[in-house]
């Protein structure tokens, strides 16, 4: 096989492994956990490394792991002393940790291959030269490593799908039917620092984030499905993923970089274009509320002085705007929509009910 | 002392202290703010965001001079942080998410456009990693000069408008009523905050920056309930660590600055949330032990009084057990016997039965007489 | 319905006309009229997400109306912004701000010193003053964050009373407060109308409508009906704002009637 393609294998590996933990966070508005987490199991994998002395040691991946859940907890126990409110412990703890990882790398490491750009940046292009035997086939060791931590998050979701679901939406009712939210939300924590760290080789620490919280974000722009969102944000990474890599290719720049770009690209057009809460979409459909809108306020407004002696200046196109304080273009706008409904007769600048907008009035007034 | 010495002396060490410190106190006050309205990570997420803007500058005017490279990142830190408004607001992606893909999108961005540098064949490119961890050592008189002109601007307009930043902090709502342009008074203090990012990019990198905004509000906060007093604090912890990492780090080799500058300030951080008097977490277990052991004294006392008011003596003596079921901490009557005869307001009048001393007779009529308005 | 149109619009402390407000082009006042004449206690009263706070903060520019115009004194708000003051919710702000309690009062006059200036001994010495005036003199150095929920709501009062405005705009003053504070509030309520102020209120407990306010709003997402409380607080006034909750209803006015 070809290293581009392993590449490209590794990256949508790396992608959809990052996609399913990643809806979670974003859901239950958790996304810079994910900034926080990739960042502060650094000091995890550089202690277990200092210890085995060897970087292919599934302990790295244990003590990346440890110190995620670490992170959480830290965070958590700050946030309950009260003095410290979540975002700004979040702020605190994950550079500390960071930093203690990347002196321990500068003071005992450096000798070795685990170099802090490594860390940040992640070397792709790198991987397909590592490679190991697996049943006498050869195959890198990252797309080993990722395939696993991928069958490891769909398994998970696919177990625990109905209480992930209730602990994300309801996590008061999930506790009171007896399944326990905190420990589900530790568990989700770890397998998010796994994941981490298996994309941390790949694509290093901050653009975890981009993989983990651009895919999920246009997936909840296109859905509010919890299911459809998974498999949505999976795609979408893959998407970027394998457009990373070509956009990398064109440009000779870093993988990584270009799949985080790709990443926000996408996510870009998506809130722009998407079917129902996309932006384009979202304007149509608040043009239209606003004509109905001021339409049936304009009615209801000549509902209430209909036959009243003040009528004869309440009503005029020209008083709207003074009146209602409409701008004169919104004013023009009602009476438009009125008209061509045939809802309002316009007599020489007097607007009259007609027996159609008189109902309609009625019925706005009902159900406002 | 040889530091010291040194940092008196040795040019180069002066100018990094300088410039650490100059952007530590920008940083400190401005991230006051910032930790109030609660826009911790928003500083995460400018400085990722400045990545690009420094790679852009470069690629715009091949200069590697500080102030260009600033500008660029200025602006579009700025521009992120508008981003991060307009998506809050106009669209279903919450503040937390906006922050996330700010931040890596942008600088996967800036990522791409510093490899693109890196390969070009013009070999001027070197130098502009340091902006991922920061390096201290490589600060120049003139980039210290763009340091000192920019903080002072900051300084300098943070204490113009120091009440209306103030009152938009507090109490938006309000600044409003009273007429104050609150919109143009919020752009100018998150122009404030991005200036004050930018600025510490060099030293201490896109990656940490947003530590040295964080902490040393977090840490000030802690020690003082008034806002000036906080924001001076803030200023003195964010210039000590921002001094002590820079020289640590260009004293020994292969220490790179921005983490050095962020364990420092996190152990500020630390040492405020342990021991800063009232609100420290050790001095609040102490006053609880303490406050726990005033409530349980008064208990039994009171428990005591009762007894007996209703004999005819108020020393009559009654036993443990008795004041054991009677004790809302059930149990704890004996220890608390204890510690009422070292303080003199009970007696023992013999192995299992107590009474009160004039002194905690007068004790328990003066709670009582608070507490419960005369009668129990 | 009674308009008060014969009043001159000078001599009306607010002047609402046809005001509409929208979330999301859904509506959550529409077409209120409200005429607040100079001087009165004007309690708004309402079900749950009747518009009640919208109303105020409408009435304040803190929200923008899709429809409709405020008139203070006859003039826009906008130019007549110093003769209102606004009491806010007391959960509107956070309480763990580094602040004390002199410095949050001592907010109330930041419109009128001007831009760079700090407050001084004269302002110092007006929030002591407005301090007293809720009995709160002896707190004015203590941490908002260590204050009750009725200490803070009459530090925000004292806030309000330090602006020296003619029309005070209160949100639920009454919401979760002691005793102590609700006799403080309501005594201040009474000497402010002394005065010759007008004091409009967003109140939650129907039970002291008629003792506290002499006017009263009722409110559900239109107007239900508006004026002098012994007019309009009547039974069917309240049946028609609180809708099915009859029960509730005729059960105040069975103890209104003792």
């Amino acid at each position: 096989m070809s290293a581009s393609i392993e590449i490209q294998i590794i990256a949508v590996l790396v992608a959809v492994a990052c996609a399913l933990p990643g809806v979670f966070l974003v859901l239950r508005q958790l996304a810079m956990m994910s900034d926080a987490i990739s960042h502060a199991i650094l000091p995890g994998i550089v202690i277990a490394f200092l210890l085995t002395e060897d970087l292919s040691s599934p302990l790295l991946i244990l003590g990346a792991a440890a110190a995620g859940v670490a992170t959480v907890a830290l965070v958590e126990l700050l946030r309950k002393t009260g003095l410290l409110k979540e975002d700004a412990a979040i702020g605190i703890v994950f550079p500390a940790f960071f930093s203690i990882g990347v002196i321990l790398i500068a003071r005992f490491a450096s000798d070795v291959h685990l170099d802090v750009d490594a860390v940040l940046l992640g070397e792709l292009a790198f991987a397909p030269f590592d490679r190991v035997v697996l049943a006498s086939i050869d195959v890198p060791k990252a797309t080993l490593v990722m395939a696993s931590i991928l069958m490891l998050n769909v398994v998970f979701v696919g177990l625990f799908f109905k209480e992930l679901k209730l602990a994300t939406f309801d996590s008061a009712l999930a506790a009171t039917l007896g399944f326990t939210p905190v420990l589900l939300h530790y568990v989700l924590m770890g397998l998010v620092s796994t994941t981490a760290v298996g994309a941390f080789d790949a694509v290093g620490s901050i653009l975890v984030v981009a993989l983990m919280v651009a895919p999920p974000a246009a997936a909840y722009v296109l859905t509010q499905r919890l299911a459809s969102m998974l498999w949505m944000s999976a795609a979408l990474g893959a998407i970027s993923a394998v457009g990373g890599y070509w956009m990398a290719r064109w440009l000779d720049a870093s993988i990584a970089g270009s799949m985080a770009s790709t990443a926000g690209l996408v996510f870009l057009l998506v809130l722009a274009f998407a079917p129902e809460r996309g932006l384009v979409s979202r304007v149509r459909q608040q043009n239209r509320q606003r004509q109905v809108f001021a339409r049936d306020m304009l009615l209801i407004h000549l509902y209430h002085h209909e036959g009243l002696p003040e009528a004869e200046q309440e009503c005029r196109v020209e008083h709207l705007q003074d009146h209602l304080r409409w701008e004169r273009d919104i004013a023009m706008m009602a009476v438009r929509t009125a008209k061509r409904a045939g809802y309002v007769q316009d007599h020489a600048g007097l607007m009259k009910l007609s027996d159609s907008g008189r109902e309609q009035a009625r019925h706005a007034l009902v159900h406002i | 002392m040889e530091i010291l010495t040194e940092l008196f002396t040795d040019y180069t060490l002066r100018t990094v202290a300088l410039g650490a410190a100059l952007l530590g106190i920008s940083a400190g006050a401005l991230g006051c703010f910032a930790l109030l309205r609660r826009q911790s990570l928003l500083g995460d997420a400018i400085s990722h965001a400045a990545l690009p803007g420094i790679a852009l500058a470069f690629l715009l005017t091949g200069s590697k001079s500080s102030l260009v490279l600033i500008l660029g990142a200025g602006a579009v830190g700025w521009f992120g942080s508008v981003l991060i408004a307009a998506l809050t607001r106009r669209t279903p992606i919450t503040y937390d998410t906006a922050l996330g893909i700010l931040l890596s999108v942008f600088f996967g961005v800036g990522l791409v456009m510093l490899t693109f540098i890196q390969r070009m064949p013009d070999a001027n490119q070197a130098g502009l990693d340091s902006f991922l961890f920061g390096q201290a050592a490589a600060l120049m008189q003139r980039d210290i000069y763009v340091i000192l002109a920019i903080g002072s601007v900051i300084l300098l307009l943070t204490v113009a408008f120091w009440k209306e930043f103030k009152l938009i902090s507090f109490d938006p709502d309000m600044a409003e009523t009273l007429g104050l342009p609150v919109r143009a008074l919020e752009h100018l203090l998150t122009g404030l905050f991005v200036a004050a990012i930018v600025i510490g990019l060099q030293t201490v990198g896109v990656v940490l920056m947003s530590a040295l905004i964080v902490a040393p509000a977090a840490a000030a906060r802690q020690w003082t309930n008034r806002l000036g007093v906080m924001v001076l604090l803030a200023a003195v912890f964010g210039a000590v660590s921002g001094v002590s990492g820079a020289v640590s780090s260009s004293m020994a080799p292969n220490l790179p600055t921005g983490p050095v500058i962020v364990v420092v300030v996190s152990m500020i951080v630390a040492a405020s949330l342990l021991f800063a008097p009232n609100r420290g977490f050790v001095f609040r277990k102490i006053r609880e032990w303490k406050s726990g052991r005033a409530l349980r004294v008064d208990a039994v006392l009171v428990d005591l009084y009762t007894l007996a008011s209703q004999h005819a003596s108020s020393d009559y003596p009654h036993s443990e057990q008795v004041l054991n079921v009677m004790s809302s901490m059930s149990g704890t009557a004996k220890r608390t016997l204890h510690l009422l005869k070292t303080l003199e307001l009970a007696q023992p009048i013999d192995d299992q039965r107590w009474s009160l001393t004039p002194a905690g007779e007068e004790r328990a009529r003066k709670f009582i007489e608070e507490h419960y308005g005369g009668g129990v | 319905m009674t308009t008060d149109h014969a009043i001159p619009a000078e001599d009306l402390a607010i002047d609402v006309r046809d005001l509409t407000v929208a979330y999301r082009e859904k509506p959550v006042l529409w077409d209120v009229d409200l005429q607040i004449p100079d001087g009165v206690l004007m309690a708004i009263v309402g079900p749950n997400g009747a518009g009640k706070t919208t109303f105020i903060k409408s009435v304040l520019g803190l929200i923008t109306p899709a429809a409709g115009s405020v008139l203070v004194h006859g003039k826009p708000y906008q130019k007549n912004r110093s003769q209102v003051a606004y009491v806010p919710q007391r959960g509107s702000v956070d309480w763990g701000f580094p602040t004390n309690v002199l410095d949050v009062v001592t907010m109330g006059v930041y419109g009128m010193i001007g831009w760079f200036r700090r407050p001084g001994a004269a302002q110092k010495a007006q929030a002591i003053k407005a301090l007293a005036e809720v009995g709160m003199e002896s707190f004015a150095d203590r941490q908002i964050s260590e204050l009750s929920g009725g200490q803070q709501q009459r530090v925000f009062l004292a806030r309000a009373l330090v602006q020296d405005a003619d029309i005070y705009l209160m949100d639920e003053p009454f919401q979760g407060v002691d005793a102590t504070t609700e006799r403080a509030i309501v005594e201040l309520l009474r000497a402010l109308r002394e005065r010759g102020k007008t004091v409009v209120v967003v109140h939650h407990d129907l039970q002291t409508v008629p003792e506290y306010f002499d006017h009263v709003l009722l409110l559900n997402v239109r107007r239900i009906a508006a004026g002098p409380v012994e007019d309009v607080f009547t039974e069917e006034n309240l049946r028609a704002t609180y809708g099915g909750r009859v029960a509730f209803v005729s059960a105040l006015m069975a103890r209104k009637g003792e």
